[in-house]
């Protein structure tokens, strides 16, 4: 019996989360077979093929699956799970679209974002926005489980290794779910949940978001991020929000500018390695959690910190 | 049209929870409990497509114990037309919900199913797509925008890097993210009418489900907590700590 790894790409690259979930299916100590769904993805397939600890690259292709609809990739799963102990991915708005669907199709119950592996069945995963761990037990043979993919180290991609790819038979589309049309905010910077620094901005930078956080993190090559308040008042797009009801990242440094810390927020980057809190109020809970804290004028701390970049 | 949406009491957005003393849950006894703030984007939602005479008829519905009686009066306030608890001992975990909203959507046969996409206490974003894998119906999760014409909703979903426009087919389970709305405030007249109105009470068995346990929970803990680190008196001096750090340059 082996492990399901559902993979996440956009039609050109694996997601970097994909090879976290595959650090995480190595926990079982059994074969790790990863799903490949889309349409004309050999690409992908081939680099799936050379990360560590992959033993089978299954490969589900069809011209409906070039823009995958959870019904579709659902029932894919469905139809592949007999021959698996867990079935799992990284907790990303595409799995937990997806896995949930299988789940109650498959009657299983389903774990959500752990972050850890107790012992067989049993995980450990966040609640209550961070603020309460939950040790929990699945009842059910078959493991259904997204994990929270900061917690697990990539999996490295080597070609000394290769996996071999075996077709799926793909069935009939579900056709009562169509896709009309994507929009993508395209961006130069790296992504936000695998950024290796990110820059967040709060509602008191207002207008000037943008115009202020845009050459720092271009400077220092960094995702930007936002609070739920920054992006609810319009500064920010809903794709940045960083909290409890968006991403959660943990990159090796978080810039929180202008940022009060909000409980919801913290629980969206308290993990990260080096937190730098930049606050005009003494006060603000940022602090708390911050391993340097500047309290400044927002408006001229965060030009002065991209002109001193500049001369380091 | 009809539309029914489910709605989950829990622990209010600003209540920090605490724990009991065996550690084997979170304790809510006295604490302020409110309508899960998702799920009440996604009545105020099916509100505004009832206001646009689009559909015809709201149906309120919560899972729990007698006490969920207060989340439904809200959602009688807000403007819902019925309410119905299914009433249980404790809360079912997910699977355990979505049998039981599935056996009411074979009852209640609506149009329309919208949930918020996840509740600010399990945090699980499992019961809306548990739902739709039930009815076999499909799942617009995590709507920042939507809009029904005839017999087709489109949908508009948050992505990863940004949206996607899908077309479903009704019946559909729809689950609403943060940016659908901003729900209406209840007015004091309102929640009183509310609290005269009858909320239907269903038991499990009443619907026909043997509800059992998916996913246990054992024990809850404290996360440690991040120890405070320093304040630094410039811009100069915090870029002299981040260099020393090594954390600019890997």
């Amino acid at each position: 019996m082996s492990i399901l790894v559902l993979a996440e790409h956009d039609g050109q690259h694996l997601r970097k989360s994909t090879r976290q979930a595959i650090t995480a299916a190595m926990a079982w100590n059994a074969p790790v077979h990863v799903l490949v769904c889309g349409n004309n993805i050999d690409e992908i397939a081939d680099e799936v093929r050379h990360i560590n600890g992959v033993n089978l690259v299954l490969h589900a292709s069809a011209p409906h699956l070039a823009h995958p609809l959870a019904e579709d990739v659902a029932s894919i799963i469905v139809k592949l799970s007999g021959n698996h102990t867990a079935i799992i991915a990284a907790h990303t708005p595409f799995s937990r679209n997806i896995l949930p669907r299988a789940a109650a199709i498959l009657d299983v119950g389903m774990i959500s974002d752990a972050i850890e592996i107790k012992e067989p069945r049993i995980y450990v995963r966040s609640i209550y926005a961070g603020n309460i761990l939950a040790t929990v037990q699945s009842e059910d043979i078959l493991q259904i489980v997204t994990f929270r993919a900061i917690n697990f180290k990539a999996a490295d991609k080597s070609e000394s290794i290769t996996a071999p790819i075996e077709p799926v038979r793909v069935p009939e589309p579900f056709n009562r779910s169509r896709f009309i049309s994507e929009e993508h905010h395209a961006s130069d910077r790296p992504e936000l949940t695998s950024a290796r620094i990110v820059i967040s901005g709060g509602r008191p930078l207002g207008e000037k978001f943008e115009a202020l956080l845009t050459p720092l993190a271009n400077k220092m090559n960094a995702a930007l991020g936002a609070t739920r308040a920054a992006v609810d008042a319009g500064f920010a797009p809903n794709e940045w929000q960083v909290g409890s009801t968006g991403s959660v990242v943990a990159p090796d440094l978080y810039l929180a500018i202008g940022i009060s810390g909000a409980i919801q927020h913290l629980a969206g980057m308290k993990d990260s390695k080096v937190i730098v809190a930049i606050n005009h109020d003494p006060d603000a809970p940022i602090f708390k959690v911050a391993d340097f804290g500047l309290v400044a004028d927002l408006f001229e701390a965060v030009p002065e910190l991209t002109h001193t970049l500049n001369h380091v | 049209m009809k539309a029914l949406v489910a709605i989950k009491r829990a622990l209010d957005y600003n209540i920090v929870p605490r724990i009991l003393h065996d550690g084997t849950d979170v304790d809510i006894a006295g604490a302020k409990m409110s309508i899960n703030p998702l799920d009440e984007i996604a009545l105020e939602e099916a509100l505004r497509l009832k206001e646009k005479n689009r559909i015809q008829e709201i149906i309120v519905a919560s899972i729990g114990t007698s006490s969920a009686q207060d989340v439904l009066r809200h959602g009688l306030a807000m403007g819902a037309d019925r309410a119905i608890l299914i009433q249980t001992d404790k809360q079912p975990d997910q699977l355990g919900v979505a049998k039981l909203l599935n056996a009411l959507v074979s009852r209640e046969k609506p149009d329309i199913v919208l949930l918020g996409k996840q509740s600010i206490d399990e945090e699980a974003c499992q019961t809306g797509q548990m739902l739709a894998a039930l009815m076999n119906a499909p799942q617009g999760t995590f709507a920042s925008r939507i809009s029904l014409n005839g017999n087709e909703i489109s949908v508009t979903r948050e992505t990863e890097g940004g949206t996607e426009t899908l077309a479903l087919t009704l019946p559909a389970v729809l689950t609403a993210d943060l940016r659908l709305n901003e729900p209406r405030f209840v007015k004091l007249p309102n929640l009183m009418m509310a609290k005269r109105k009858l909320i239907e009470t269903l038991s499990a068995s009443d619907l026909g489900i043997n509800l059992c346990v998916h996913v246990k929970r054992l024990k809850v803990s404290q996360p440690s907590m991040r120890p405070a680190g320093i304040k630094v008196g410039s811009i100069e001096e915090l870029v002299s700590k981040l260099n020393a750090s090594g954390v600019l340059h890997p």
